[in-house]
């Protein structure tokens, strides 16, 4: 059974409609990310399994439950907000203690503690929010949804607040968390590396629309629309055929065989370990190649032959 | 059921049973007539409203309305350039707007007849200035309409300046470095740029004072004495000592209509925005 | 140079606000009945506390305040909550409407409405109406209160509330209201101040036995000036001062 079950679900808000009929189901246990620009309703779609917006139609389903009348309260998940939203009248263990309370658990304070440890914050456990800083209000939103065990967790940008080197760290022990604890987190994010790097499976919305749902590989190597090319990475268009910067080769000689393409260097840019080639194609158009660093030199102006290989080719209908 | 609803309940129904309700029933009565021991009786009549219209109470309504103005008027000319002062301010604005604000929250009686105590015979000014022999006999200062609009200025001022403040705080300083940068002077910059981008603020802020200038009671029944009778002592006049209801009612609506149409307009020009 | 003239006007219409209060104040203090000074003294302020009809109406003023402050707070707080991020167009309404109602237009409405009310209820005028009538004129200023920083109030802590389990009547008692409760404690304090303060709808509503002290200090003041007045008067200022920045202090919290 799955744990979340989207079916054909649809959003509308007065004069828009947010999100256009979504269908997607997850399994126990995975880490999974719906990954879209800003305003294509991958936050209003999280908001609808949370229970903080009604369905305009279609259902949701958690594990074979239809839940589109429950409220927050009525579900067995937990969201981390994007802002944390924690109570700034209560201290960290206060707040994790929080959602055990309203549930009648025993034994919550040494839950509590066990959740806050799990997030190497239980130093901080009597610190009101205002004395935490960013990563550490992070953890205490965490915690406070990870002990109550639910069955889906749900991350609304959780990392779009953090400063990069936190952010690659918090990246690492999300990834390391799930892992530990089992549960099937579904995190929301606009970052494709960010997607990328974490999930066993994405789906890639736009307006409104699941456009891809698939494992990074997949949506990556094989995405399924020119759409969820262009938002995963930089492309190269050929015609109706593109190719990713790192599958575009360059040559002085025009190769033997394989698609290839006369082009000219307009500028060379160094990255430290490698090289992005930008190109003007001599039949009209922009290209660019990304290159090892140690590979032969070209500089502004000379005319080399640009090819990849066919397999490396993305097509579109 | 929904909980908002639940809690919206209880001001719901005490401000249509002790809001609503009364108006409605002035609004019943004004279209009445005055019982013979002060009730009110059939049969329905628009009598109260044009006995308004004699010369006697047209002039009171005429009163009224030139006071108010007046009084705008002057919380104009004071308030403008103290608020442009405190947003002009920095750091210290937070300071010089409790400045404004606090003698505003002291008690309204008590700030009306603080002015009864510095203007009457033998108030402040008066003592001030016999003991300077500069008059022999204490001039009469009360009891006039000069006393009422030095009342009615004096605590109804804030009313202007805050939001005049708001607005000027959120004046773009790039605009008057614009208008510098193409040779304006100071006070060209005040005529040309700074008066008419604030003016919604100046609108609104001289409603905010007309409308409670134009209702005013206490203050000139206690510094107009009989003398000087404003709307609101008409209205006043009639419920108690005159005991006609229904001319009384009839005076509150027009007094009510006008208060509720300044503030409609208010709220619908663009005006609102500096009120919120 | 413009700037100077700018600052000296300034200091001259704050010196004008300040100033009648603060002769006041000082003269409370005079040894003599009149405004030549004669030395500093207390005895106006021993005569006021020792004056019945004051003490009278300070205790009904007391009470009133208190009893309409507390209702109010509660109603208006509750139609706050109620109204945000929600539309309620006739309340807010009558909110603002009531707002700019000339009190003695409130006044005599709700004098028309006893009468009107009191043929068929064995009721007079007294301290109840007077409470009636306060709360029903407050209400306008704690909503405006409470709402203003509900309008800064993150809902999102409201949905992690109920995410994590609770219910809308506890995610709003154990998250909302303790995120709001210094508003709710200024507004508070203003109704308190607002109902503490009000002669004109007083007067038209209250009964003989429920005389309050703005009605006593009016009719002194009717009278003819007397030291007595300016020491009561010099007290109600410094109180409603120490109120309002209370109340000021709580809403930046």
């Amino acid at each position: 059974m799955h744990v979340l079950e989207l079916r054909n679900v649809v959003k509308e808000f007065p004069g828009q409609r947010a999100v256009d009929g979504v269908t997607l189901a997850l399994e126990r246990g995975g880490f999974y990310s719906l990954l879209g620009p800003s305003g294509c309703g991958k936050t209003t779609t999280l908001r609808m399994v949370g229970g903080f917006e009604k369905p305009s139609s279609g259902d949701v389903f958690l594990n074979g439950e239809r839940v589109n009348e429950r409220k927050p309260y009525e579900r067995n998940v937990s969201t981390v907000f994007q802002s944390y939203a924690l109570f700034p009248h209560l201290t960290a263990l206060g707040n994790v203690e929080f959602g055990l309370r309203e549930r009648g658990v025993a034994g919550r304070r040494e839950r509590a503690m066990n959740a806050l440890e799990l997030v190497k914050l239980s130093a901080r456990a009597q610190r009101f929010p205002a004395a935490l800083s960013g990563g550490e209000k992070q953890r205490v939103a965490l915690a406070r949804s990870l002990v109550l065990e639910p069955q889906l967790l749900l991350l609304d940008e959780p990392l779009a607040a953090l400063d990069p080197d936190l952010r690659k760290q918090m990246r690492a022990e999300l990834k390391a968390m799930q892992r530990q604890t089992g549960i099937t987190f579904l995190l929301v994010t606009h970052d494709q590396e960010e997607a990328l790097s974490l999930s066993d499976k994405l789906a890639v919305m736009n307006s409104g629309r699941i456009e891809q749902f698939g494992t990074p590989e997949d949506v990556y190597l094989r995405p399924a629309s020119a759409f969820v090319a262009g938002f995963l990475g930089a492309v190269n268009w050929f015609g109706d055929a593109g190719v990713r910067p790192e599958a575009t080769r360059i040559a002085r000689e025009r190769p033997a065989e394989g698609p290839s393409r006369r082009a000219s260097v307009a500028s060379v840019v160094f990255l430290g370990n490698r090289v992005h080639v930008h190109m003007a194609l001599d039949e009209g158009g922009r290209a660019v190649a990304e290159l090892p660093r140690a590979q032969d030199q070209f500089r502004e102006g000379d005319a080399v032959w640009l090819h990849w290989n066919a397999a490396d080719e993305m097509r579109f209908p | 059921m929904n909980l908002r609803r639940i809690f919206l309940f209880p001001a719901r129904v005490w401000m249509a049973l002790f809001f609503a309700a009364p108006l409605a029933i002035v609004c019943g009565y004004s279209f009445l007539t005055r019982g013979e021991y002060g009730g009110v009786e059939q049969p329905w009549t628009f009598e109260n409203f044009t006995r308004l219209a004699d010369p006697l109470y047209l002039a009171i309504l005429w009163r009224s309305v030139r006071i108010a103005a007046l009084a705008t008027g002057l919380c104009v000319a004071l308030g403008f350039p103290l608020a442009l002062f405190i947003a002009r301010a920095g750091k210290r604005r937070n300071l010089y707007l409790q400045l404004v604000l606090l003698p505003f929250w002291t008690s309204f009686l008590v700030r009306t007849y603080a002015w009864l105590f510095i203007l009457r015979d033998t108030g402040l000014v008066n003592t001030v200035l016999q003991s300077l022999h500069i008059i022999d006999a204490p001039l009469q200062l009360l009891y006039n309409e000069g006393a009422v609009l030095a009342g009615l200025v004096y605590n109804f001022l804030p009313f202007f300046v805050l939001p005049m403040y708001a607005t000027l705080e959120r004046l773009d300083p790039a605009l008057l470095e614009a208008a510098a940068d193409l040779g304006a002077r100071p006070l060209a910059t005040l005529r040309r740029v700074i008066i008419p981008v604030s003016m919604p603020g100046i609108v609104a802020g001289a409603v905010l004072v007309f409308i409670p200038c134009l209702g005013a009671y206490l203050t000139p029944d206690l510094l107009g004495g009989g003398k000087t009778v404003m709307l609101g002592n008409l209205v006043q006049n009639q419920f108690t000592t005159a005991r006609d209801w229904p001319f009384g009612s009839a005076a509150s609506l027009v007094l009510m209509l006008a208060s509720a149409l300044l503030l409609a307009g208010l709220m619908r020009s663009r005006v609102r925005k500096e009120l919120m | 140079m413009k700037r100077h003239a700018l600052g000296i006007y300034a200091a001259c219409i704050l010196a004008f606000l300040h100033a009648p209060l603060a002769i006041l104040i000082l003269f409370s203090f005079n040894a003599g009945r009149f405004t030549i000074w004669e030395g500093f003294s207390t005895r106006w302020y021993t005569a006021a506390l020792n004056d019945p009809q004051l003490t009278e109406g300070l205790l009904n003023s007391l009470i009133i305040a208190g009893v309409a402050a507390v209702l109010s707070t509660l109603i208006g707080t509750l139609a706050a909550y109620g109204m945000w991020r929600r539309n309620a167009p006739w309340l807010s309404g009558m909110l603002y409407l009531s707002l700019v109602t000339p009190e003695v237009v409130t006044g005599v409405s709700l004098l028309a409405l006893c009468q009107w009310a009191f043929r068929f209820l064995h009721l007079r005028l007294g301290m109840h109406t007077v409470i009636v009538a306060h709360v029903a004129f407050s209400i306008a200023y704690v909503t405006i209160v409470v709402a203003a920083r509900l309008r800064n109030y993150d809902r999102s802590l409201e949905e992690a509330a109920m995410d994590l389990g609770a219910g809308e009547w506890r995610a709003f008692t154990r998250v909302t209201l303790p995120s709001i409760a210094p508003a709710v404690a200024a507004a508070g304090l203003l109704a308190l101040v607002v109902s503490f303060d009000d002669y004109v709808i007083t007067s038209l509503v209250a009964g003989v036995d429920s005389e309050t002290l703005p009605m006593v200090i009016y009719a002194m003041a009717r009278r003819g000036v007397s030291p007595v007045v300016n020491a009561v008067s010099s007290l109600i200022v410094v109180a409603f001062g120490a109120l309002i920045l209370l109340s000021e202090r709580l809403q930046e919290r």
